[in-house]
């Protein structure tokens, strides 16, 4: 069983902040295959397309056989502990401070033996799932968790350094005043976020749930105006230090395309509150939070960006919309690479309608926002940096992979 | 008639027996902005963007960009901005004859009504017992209604409920009786619409705008410091931007009042 997370007692002011770390994070380009898997939390390995072979570590040719046709396929993750030591000290600036640290070999059920961080409830000889996750450098390494979920899991130290659980760790949601930022503050709340923040904007607006989102336990609303920017860089000045967490809520879904609309008040709207509302919390927040990075349980951890999945395909009934969020998804991948150094997550959330009135005249299937807001916490107990939510984003991905131009035909249907 | 001393009266400008009085709102992102129906089209809220401030985007200066709507703060209605006005000729900020930039005004002040009554609806007995006190409103003149409102909080001020805003503003009838009866210069309200919150239920709905403009005749909204104004005297001068075709513009108004420092 793994030791409780405690609460983390108040920082002491004279210390110092640690300051963030990576591990080595160089992969070869067909190592990546599995940086890919990992930042959507699967498990696979190259699969030899002609003698079947399961491979590790990452190779162009295939070890039995000598095939270059290794494509990754989603494998089994059970296996074996087969041995472990610990590390007690190290070369690396990152492992040296955060030692001991157990490392083992995993023989997995599909054929490889895998080096691995250990999660601290495995046991040499026990069962154990083998998970890619995505270390702090962005890249993806091997972690043996138990076979069967043993309690308080998550706390590991080892683990929770490659997730960005929000347990005892403080959020800002962007937006409250959308059903899909209410039903977010419940579920930060629920998953024992430390201090839930609401941005509220233009306060003497009344709207519905205001009551219900006060009551949240841990809520504190707070102003901001995501298309405000001194507004936003006030916020982050007064709570930019205690937020771990962002999740973007902020929304302006409106029907309508790029020819079959009248004039640019409501693109330039869409794009403000989407795309440079995204700029103002990132140019705000993302230096305040990428400095966080290593600083104690309650680290700063990960943005997260909710983003229609037809960012990655036009619709053209929501055309401009979709080309909004195809901006916010691009601005997504800048701020991973700036944030990386400092071990912060960008996660990208997609998904198709949802059960909320700008979407009331498209037919099921359609995304609650509870089931959004579950999703987000899900995909940040994982570790992931992208998540797809709901069957429409998830037959879009498919789709996409398959071929790209079937589906622009096909989004016009 | 003997020619006008400007000197003397921008010497009593400066000495203060002219006083100035400004009638504006700060143009603030947080000050509230009219809202319509979310399907419908907005007007922007005021934002602004530096574009330097003393350092590598500009060394030695601070400046900034700003955008808002043209009905955004403090801001003038031209008659092109109702229907009933579009067809009018010189009914937009750029053409209207600058002379009708400066004009008196009468300042009908109904703040103990309202005070406790955001429902408050000005009417023609209301103004012709004010017309008893304080003499007949002349034409050409502003009438500015003084509720106090400038002076509550924003949730108040917008005064926005399940079934729309309550905020003071005159019946349909006593417009058309300005107009008509008085041919009056424009109408001028501390709230964010010359109309009555739930002016939309009126026939004809929002009778300010539809007789106001109608008539080629002007609206000044979310103006402040009304209480500074005596009923009769002062003069306005209300210069928007010449924006073209614009159907209003905000504006620094200014209000001038003779009598030296209150």
């Amino acid at each position: 069983m793994t030791e409780p997370l405690v609460r983390p007692k108040r920082k002491n002011p004279l210390r110092r902040t640690q300051q963030p770390l990576s591990p080595q994070g160089v992969r070869s380009r067909t190592a990546h295959g599995l940086t890919a898997a990992a930042a959507e939390g699967r498990f696979a390995l190259q699969v030899c397309l002609d003698c079947n072979a399961v491979i590790y570590p990452p190779r162009d040719a295939c070890p039995s056989c000598l095939s270059p046709r290794l494509p990754f396929r989603d494998v089994d993750r059970g296996g074996t502990l087969l041995a472990e030591t610990t590390v007690q000290t190290s070369t690396d600036p990152y492992f040296r401070e955060r030692t001991p640290w157990r490392v083992g070999t995993v023989k997995l059920d599909a054929g490889p033996v895998v080096v691995a961080h250990l999660h601290g409830d495995t046991i040499e000889g026990g069962r154990v799932r083998l998970e890619f996750k995505l270390d702090k450098s962005g890249s993806a390494v091997a972690i043996a968790l138990p076979a069967k979920d043993t309690e308080n899991m998550a706390d590991d130290p080892h683990l929770r350094e490659m997730t960005c659980d929000p347990k005892f760790r403080r959020v800002l949601i962007t937006d409250g005043r959308n059903a899909v930022g209410q039903a977010m503050a419940k579920a930060f709340s629920d998953a024992g976020a430390s201090i839930v923040f609401v941005g509220l904007a233009d306060a003497w607006k009344p709207f519905p749930g205001l009551d219900a989102l006060c009551k949240i336990e841990r809520v504190e609303i707070v102003p901001l105006d995501v298309t405000d920017t001194e507004s936003v860089t006030e916020q982050a000045e007064q709570n930019g230090a205690r937020v771990d967490i962002i999740v973007n809520t902020a929304e302006h879904v409106r029907s309508g395309g790029v020819v079959d609309r009248h004039g640019l008040t409501v693109a330039r709207e869409e794009m403000d509150i989407r795309y440079l509302g995204l700029l103002r919390l990132a140019q705000a927040f993302g230096p305040v939070l990428r400095s966080r990075g290593a600083d104690g349980v309650n680290s700063a951890a990960a943005f997260v960006n909710l983003i229609s999945v037809h960012a990655l395909m036009n619709w053209p009934a929501y055309g401009s919309h979709s080309a909004t969020e195809a901006a916010c998804l691009s601005a997504a991948q800048c701020m991973r690479a700036e944030l990386r150094p400092g071990g912060i997550k960008v996660l990208n959330v997609f998904f198709g309608p949802l059960e909320t009135e700008w979407f009331q005249t498209v037919p099921p299937p359609k995304v609650a926002p509870a089931a959004l807001a579950s999703a987000v916490v899900r995909a940040l107990k994982q570790g992931v940096e992208d998540a797809f939510v709901g069957d429409v984003a998830e037959d879009v991905r498919q789709r996409l992979a398959v071929n790209p131009k079937a589906l622009e035909r096909e989004m016009t249907g | 008639m003997a020619s006008i001393d400007l000197l003397s009266f921008a010497r009593a400008v400066s000495s203060g027996e002219v006083r100035v009085i400004d009638l504006t709102q700060t143009l603030a992102q947080e000050f509230p902005t009219i809202v319509l129906p979310p399907e419908l089209g907005q007007c922007a809220p005021f934002r602004l963007e530096e574009v330097s401030r003393y350092d590598e985007r500009g060394p030695a200066w601070y400046w900034n960009n700003i955008s808002l709507g043209e009905h955004t703060g403090t801001h003038f209605d031209a008659p092109i901005h109702w229907i009933t006005g579009k067809d009018l000729p010189n009914n937009a900020v750029d053409t209207i004859d600058v002379r009708k930039f400066i004009a008196p005004a009468c300042v009908i002040d109904c703040s103990k009504e309202c005070a406790a009554n955001p429902d408050f609806a000005l009417t023609i007995p209301f103004v012709e017992l004010w017309e008893a006190q304080y003499g007949k409103i002349e034409a050409g003149s502003w009438v500015l209604l003084r509720t106090d409102w400038s002076k509550r909080t924003y949730p108040d001020y917008a005064g926005l409920r399940d079934d729309g805003a309550h905020t003071p503003g005159p019946e349909p009838a006593v417009v058309k009786w300005f107009v008509e009866q008085r041919d009056v210069h424009g109408f001028g309200t501390e709230t964010i619409g010359t109309d009555f919150g739930q002016g939309h239920h009126f026939n004809p709905p929002y009778p300010a705008h539809f007789y106001m403009h109608g008539k080629g005749r002007f609206g000044l909204q979310c103006l402040t410091n009304l209480d500074l104004l005596p009923p009769k005297g002062a003069v306005i001068i209300a210069a928007p931007l010449k924006i073209k075709q614009g159907s209003g513009s905000p504006l620094r108004v200014l209000a001038l009042v003779a009598g030296g420092a209150k």
